[in-house]
């Protein structure tokens, strides 16, 4: 499902440094965490693995994960000061280092975040480099996409019917789904979509009140020079 | 619309009459959407970057954390003595400039990485400035580097953990050399050799920073880069071949970096990061980079 790379990517992204797989790559991966939980996070459990794992420090990974999971984009300037920023939005966090070449790239992360309102989300991503990502799992299925377009990950019991209902709300609504994923494990399928356009709130809530669905979140692509979550 | 070798863009440009810039802005609308403006604009604020982290590095004070570097690019920009004239050396301290600024997690243009950034603006600065090439055209020459990274990305990697520095310093000298040979009127074919040059002076580079932060050898490699891409591009505007084709020289960064010991890509083990002095800037680093595990 990989799209072809804009070449403004190529020739950027506009970040802050030190490394565009170490920190760029890494904010992107903290920064859809933090739109997978969907509220103000208040705790964070993140496991560095390979190459993460043995140079996060010198390469600001570890500020560039908290700046993404405060919402701050790659060319934010305040990611140097994500942990003090952290401490004062009353968001905890802890990193754990891992080795493991054969299961994960090199350089990859995993985020257990909790939020506010007692909802979580975990998610493993890798930095593929030049601030490229993959986000290669969400709570145990396997996924592989780069939320470089409009994205949708939706967890649901794994039903005849439930893609049907599922891209039917999404069609009302005159949303032009691009592509679509399914991954399934006993009894739960994982749905990864991408669209043309942003799927408004209404539809969300259409999905979330099916009785099967237990995750639905939108996840959207990361603009250079703009934050979210600001004050 | 897909190029995945550099010989497709070069039989795209033949089959439609136009250059490689023009190729690439035609992949970008067709790709993603965009117009033609929007992909100007784009390239405006990258090159806006890019000579903004030159001119900081140049002007303002520049001490890395670790104190490896020490504003460095305004010592060789203002050195009494060249070894090639004045150009030269400023390009030097030019690509040095915007590695200091990135070390101290400032602004820059990761083109194609952050660890490379300096090579691409210190080339187009210098063309500029020694050739007096409007900023237009300088646009147009980053969508020709742009087309060497394309096709760079999809067979290779950018990343040192993959590919090494081959991967970063490497794959940027390769498009700035592109760059000045289209710059300087050479034919497509001619970009090419640039290309095919510039990647197999970069072969088998390995990633081995020091204390495992983006400071040496990265800024004094992107440096290097840069006399790399101004040689390369040289030797192809004389009409040298590099012998084997730009998109197989590629295809073999590629089978290099697959063939390099994970110890020698960005994992901080292997090569200068693992000399006596090496370890022993390591020890010191970590004591000042206070390890911040928690938050509590």
């Amino acid at each position: 499902m990989s799209e072809p790379p804009s070449i403004l990517d190529i020739l950027g992204p506009i970040m802050i440094g030190p490394s565009s797989s170490h920190t760029a790559g890494a904010s992107r991966i903290g920064f859809i965490a933090r739109q997978l939980l969907n509220d103000k996070p208040s705790r964070a459990e993140i496991t560095l693995y390979n190459s993460f794992a043995k140079t996060h420090k010198g390469h600001g990974t570890d500020r560039a994960l908290v700046g993404g999971i405060l919402g701050f984009g790659p060319d934010d300037t305040r990611i140097r000061n994500s942990f003090e920023l952290a401490k004062k939005e009353g968001l905890e966090w802890e990193f754990k280092f891992s080795s493991d070449f054969n299961r994960f790239h090199s350089n990859t992360a995993r985020i257990k975040l909790t939020g506010e309102q007692g909802g979580s989300v975990d998610l493993t991503g890798a930095s593929l480099g030049g601030g490229r990502i993959r986000i290669q799992e969400i709570e145990g299925f396997k996924v592989d996409f780069n939320a470089q377009t409009h994205t949708l990950v939706i967890i649901a019991e794994d039903i005849p019917g439930s893609i049907k209902n599922i891209s039917g709300a999404i069609a009302e609504r005159g949303t032009n789904i691009a592509n679509m994923y399914v991954s399934r494990n006993e009894q739960l399928a994982n749905m990864v979509l991408e669209m043309d356009q942003s799927v408004d709130k209404e539809t969300l809530k259409k999905i979330e009140s099916f009785p099967w669905v237990k995750f639905v979140r939108r996840v959207e692509p990361m603009i250079e020079g703009t934050s979210r979550y600001e004050k | 619309m897909e190029f995945n070798y550099l010989s497709e863009i070069v039989d795209y440009c033949r089959r439609e009459g136009k250059d490689i810039a023009q190729a690439m802005v035609d992949y970008e609308i067709r790709n993603k959407g965009t117009t033609r403006e929007r992909v100007y604009e784009g390239l405006k604020r990258i090159l806006i970057v890019m000579e903004e982290s030159v001119e900081q590095g140049l002007t303002q004070q520049v001490i890395t954390p670790s104190g490896m570097l020490n504003n460095w690019a305004k010592r060789i920009y203002q050195s009494p003595k060249e070894t090639l004239g004045v150009a030269l050396k400023k390009a030097v301290a030019r690509a040095v400039a915007v590695g200091e600024v990135n070390a101290c997690m400032g602004k820059i243009a990761a083109a194609p990485t952050a660890g490379s950034a300096g090579i691409m603006p210190a080339v187009l600065v210098t063309m500029i400035e020694e050739h007096g090439i409007s900023r237009q055209r300088i646009l147009d020459a980053l969508l020709v580097a742009s087309a060497v990274g394309l096709v760079f990305a999809k067979n290779s990697s950018f990343a040192g953990s993959e590919a090494g520095c081959m991967g970063e310093t490497g794959s940027a000298a390769a498009m700035a050399a592109a760059s000045i040979t289209y710059l300087l009127g050479g034919s497509d074919e001619q970009i090419l050799e640039s290309i095919g040059f510039a990647l197999k002076a970069s072969m088998g580079l390995v990633c081995d920073p020091v204390g495992g932060l983006v400071e040496e050898p990265c800024t004094t490699r992107n440096a290097v880069g840069v006399a790399n891409a101004f040689v390369s591009a040289q030797m192809a505007l004389a009409g040298i071949k590099s012998l084997i084709p730009a998109d197989e020289v590629i295809l073999a960064t590629k089978e290099v970096g697959d063939l390099m010991s994970p110890k020698l890509k960005e994992s901080g083990q292997g090569g200068l990061a693992n000399t006596k002095t090496g370890r022993e800037i390591q020890k010191k680093v970590f004591k000042i980079v206070k390890e911040e595990g928690r938050s509590s």
